[in-house]
Order: structure tokens, then sequence, then C-alpha cells
């Protein structure tokens, strides 16, 4: 027989799982790329344009997703952009979390003017529609992938600040941390040895959310070519050259957007699988 | 000689007027057992705060002085009475729900209060505290040192609670409510054990509660309170036989009876109100002028 309870740990296990598989695949492709992509991802070869994926009719061996119109291979050029779509998400997620995290601790901490200050430039930067915003930084900075990182970084850390603060907050109100303080634990301390450890599994979920969203700033951006250089394949790049073609080969299009959706899923996806794994009291 | 000693101690709500505690005077000598009794909201918890430097942020001290053992708190700058008050004093709160770290295993948590305020390397604190654990009556104290506080029953929570305001050997402890969120068969159980640690200790102890018969059994002198004012300070025992305030008076006359649960409960006279807010009137009428 079946309880739910236990039906619940193991379709959230087997969520954790195969979120956690597809970005283990993703990531052993992108930094395999050069030794597991069948094709150079930027070669071209008119006699080879518009190849089907290898179940269809006139299917090429070695072009296992087929190719686009300038005969480029969709899978390397997948695997390629990959690599692009990791690093920002690994980079600009981190660095967000860390930046916006360490603002909301404080400001929910320590409150005062110093709460004031940082909530009020949470607010008025929240009022900024955040893909112009994108778009206007990387206009002023110039394309690459250090200005895509930093943009996500100054768009998104509020979203950080916000939910942390609440939560540094709600904390800090604890009377195990009166306990501390009682004990003569300074207030850096107190936040660093009491506060945190609670806030964490929130910041590691909202990591995780982060990085999905990163991706999609990355391809949002690469789609509007305002990302890294255009010779460098990215998934929202290969999408606004599908997008072209998409009643001559609609594959160009579909498998970088199935890439991209299921890497963003895998992310959230992992982030609540963790969240349920390290939380002391639901286990 | 008194160790704690409270003089015209006054607290106002933050950017208001209004004063939470109307200079309160109070002693608690070396040994001693104090309650603090009176209504919600009478300021009873908002003077163990202040003793321990916890007030919440809305409140502010406007005036008076804490000394404990010699020392007057609101002089020393905020690192000094950090460091004082871990040494001479500790809390046992309210809540065991909320009182210890749900992410933290409870040995290290007592543990690092030890490595805090005395100075003590981990081992030592360790072994320490598995002995305290062992003093409050903690059936496999190694065990609990690995659990986390979800783990452990709210009796359970509030012994480790108690272990740990004892651990580092404090002359002054304030209890805050220690029973009140407890189950009425784990009530006992704790404050037998809350006043064996203290006889043990020689600790002195300032008891926070509105439960007079809990006073009359364990404490040796009370305070009673009433909108941030002393009404009355007396020896337990003389008051319990002639209480000297009409509102004390009042206070005893509407606690429940527990020989005679079906009896009307005796509200405090209007009368009687009227005269202790005319009390704090007058109080406030002389501070503000």
């Amino acid at each position: 027989m079946l309880d739910g309870r236990s039906l619940v740990k193991r379709t959230a296990g087997l969520r954790l799982w195969l979120s956690a598989g597809w970005l283990t695949a993703l990531v052993i492709g992108a930094v395999f790329a050069p030794w597991i992509a069948p094709q150079d991802p930027l070669m071209q070869d008119l006699f080879t344009s518009r190849l089907p994926p290898f179940w269809m009719d006139g299917a090429e061996p070695g072009y296992w997703l087929g190719t686009d119109s300038l005969g480029r291979d969709v899978l390397s050029r997948i695997l390629y952009g990959g690599r692009v779509a990791l690093i920002v998400a690994l980079i600009a997620g981190t660095a967000t979390a860390l930046i916006g995290a360490t603002l909301g601790l404080i400001a929910g901490y320590y409150r005062g003017w110093t709460d004031m200050v940082i909530s009020r430039l949470v607010d008025i930067w929240m009022a900024f529609p955040p893909v112009l915003f994108a778009i206007l930084l990387i206009a002023v900075m110039g394309t690459g992938l250090t200005s895509v990182v930093v943009a996500i970084i100054v768009i998104d850390w509020t979203r950080f600040a916000r939910v942390v603060r609440a939560e540094a907050m709600a904390q800090g109100a604890m009377d195990y941390v009166a306990s501390a303080q009682v004990a003569g634990r300074g207030r850096m301390s107190t936040l660093l040895t009491e506060i945190l450890p609670n806030v964490l599994s929130t910041i590691i979920v909202l990591l995780t959310l982060e990085m999905g969203i990163a991706v999609i700033v990355e391809a949002i951006l690469s789609f509007v070519n305002l990302s890294v250089s255009t010779d460098d394949p990215t998934w929202g790049g290969m999408i606004a050259e599908g997008r072209l073609s998409i009643h001559q080969a609609w594959w160009v299009l579909v498998f970088p957007l199935v890439a991209l959706f299921l890497t963003v899923l895998s992310f959230s996806q992992l982030g609540e699988g963790l969240k349920d794994r390290f939380d002391p009291v639901l286990n | 000689m008194s160790f704690l000693k409270i003089r015209d101690l006054s607290v106002i709500l933050r950017g208001t007027n209004h004063r939470l505690l109307r200079g309160v005077s109070l002693d608690v000598g070396a040994t001693e057992v104090m309650g603090l009794v009176g209504e919600s909201g009478a300021g009873k918890s908002m003077i163990g705060k202040a003793v321990l430097g916890i007030l919440p942020r809305s409140a502010k001290i406007v005036g008076g002085s804490i000394e404990l053992d010699g020392v007057d708190l609101l002089k020393l700058p905020p690192r000094q009475r950090r460091h004082l008050i871990g040494q001479k004093a500790a809390l046992i709160p309210q809540d065991p729900l909320t009182a210890l770290n749900p992410a933290r295993r409870i040995g290290p948590q007592i543990g690092d209060r030890l490595v805090d305020i005395l100075g003590w390397e981990k081992a030592r604190a360790r072994a320490r505290t598995e002995e305290i654990l062992h003093d409050v009556h903690i059936p496999q104290p190694d065990r609990v040192l690995r659990a986390y506080p979800h783990e452990l029953s709210g009796g359970m929570r509030q012994r480790v609670l108690i272990a740990s305001a004892f651990a580092a050997e404090p002359r002054l402890i304030v209890a805050d409510e220690p029973t009140t969120a407890l189950d009425v068969t784990v009530q006992k159980q704790i404050l037998k054990l809350i006043f064996e640690m203290q006889a043990r200790h020689g600790t002195a102890l300032l008891f926070v509660t509105h439960d007079l018969g809990v006073v009359s059994k364990i404490c040796q002198r009370l305070t009673v309170l009433y909108g941030g004012l002393v009404m009355e300070e007396a020896e337990v025992g003389a008051f319990f036989e002639a209480p000297q305030h009409p509102y004390s008076r009042a206070l005893l006359a509407a606690t429940p009876r527990h020989t005679d649960p079906t009896a009307d409960l005796t509200p405090v006279p209007e009368a009687v109100i009227a005269l202790a807010q005319r009390a704090v009137a007058d109080a406030d009428l002389r501070w503000h002028s």
C-alpha cells in the first residue's frame, strides 16, 4: 500500500534526480564540447544545409539533430551554446545571490537607517522594467559575456535582497537571537552563526531559480543579438535564426528551445528538491 | 547587599512620550528568588529584558540605573556591557519553540555560549554541556547533544534551555514566564527543576510570572507591577497574609483557586483599577514636569 507521505517523498526524489540528471548531462556536454560535439559548430557547408534530424528521411549520419540553413550542426551548436548559458547561470547567479543576500541580511537584521537606505534602493530599482534595463546596460557597456553577467547582477540583486531581508527580520525577532545576545555574542557574529543558517535554505532555492532566470535573460539578450559576439553559438541566437526558417527546418528552432526549457525547469525543480532535502524540520 | 539593583528605571516607546516603565526600583539579593508579577502589559518582561540588554528596538531606556554586581550597565559602552551581562546573567525564555535555533544542533548551541562567555576550548565546552544536560535530568545527554531542537519535546527543550542558562555559572538568572508555553503536566516538573538548579548553584533569580500561586511556593520576595509602576514590594510570607496595596489585594482575590475550580472568578474591581491608574497618572505628571 502507498501512503501519501511516501508518495510525495518519492515524486520529490524523482524530480530532484531528473533535474540533477539533465543539468549534469548539460554540464558534461558543455565542458567536453570540443570532444563530444560531432561537428565544428561554426563550420558552414551549403551542401549539407537544412538536413533533418536523424529519424526523418534525408538525414545524414553525424548530424543527429539536423543542420541549419548554413549547414551548421544543430546538436554541436546546442552543446557549445550550453557553455555560454551555464557560465552565465553560474557566475551571474552566484554573484547575484552573494550581493543580494548580503544586503538583505544586513537590512533585515540591523534595521534602522541601513534598512531604510537598502529598502528604498530596492523599491526604486524594481520600478525599472528589467529587460529594457538590461538592454540599456548592454548598450552602454557593449556586448560580451562580461556585460551579460553584469547586467543580470545589476537587475536581479533586488530579488534576493527583498526575500532575504524579510526572512532575516523574522528570524531576528526569535528568542534564540536574544539568547545569543545575552551570552555576549556580537551583532555580526550573531548574524553569521544564528541567522544565516536559518536563511540558507531560502538563499539556495532562490539561487537555483536565479540560475534559471539568468539562462533566460541570456537567451533573450542573444535573441536580440546583444549577448556574446555573433559568431559564438548561443541558444537565443539559434532560436532567432531558426525563427526565419521555421517552415523549412523547424528543428533549428525547436531543439535549442527544448534545451532552454528543460534547463530552466531543471534549475527550479532542483531548488525545490534541495529545499525539501536539507530542511531539518521537514526531514 | 543586592546583586541586581534597579533604580528609577524609565523606558519609553521610541518616538513617543509614552512610558512603558515608570521609574521602577527593584533589588534582588545574591541568592534571592524575586517574583515579578502583574497583568499582561504591566512591564514585567520589560524589566527582565532591560536588565539583559535585549529590549526590543521599539523600546528605549530614558532614565535610571541598572546595577549588576555594583556596576551600572547603562554607563558602560555596548561591547563591555554585553560582555558583563554575558558573564553574570542568563535568560530562561518563555517559548521553548523559538528559543533554540532550529538550524543548529543542541550541543554547539550551548557550547558556543561557553566559548563566548568563558573563552573555553570547544572540547571542554562540549564536556561541560554534556554534564549540565545530565544535571537537568535529560536521559542520554550524548544523544541530545547531536539532536536538532525539533526532535525534542517541549518539556525537553525547556530543560535544554535551563541547562543552557546555568551552564556558564551566571550569578543572576531572569526566568521570563518559563512555564507559560508548556503543558500543565510538564509545568510542575520544570518549575521544580528551575528551583533545584537555583538552590544548587546559589544563583539570584528574577522570576517573571502572572501566577501568584507559583510565587507563593518558591519566591522569597515579590514585586507587584501595574502599568510599569511598582505597586507593592514585600516578603512573600507577609504579602500572602496581608497584602498592603489595594491593587495587590484585588489581584490576590482574582487568582483562581485550584481547591475550588467551580467558584466564580473575581475580577479586579473598577475602583481599584481607577486607583492604580491614578498612581500611574501621578507618576507621569511628576516625570513630565
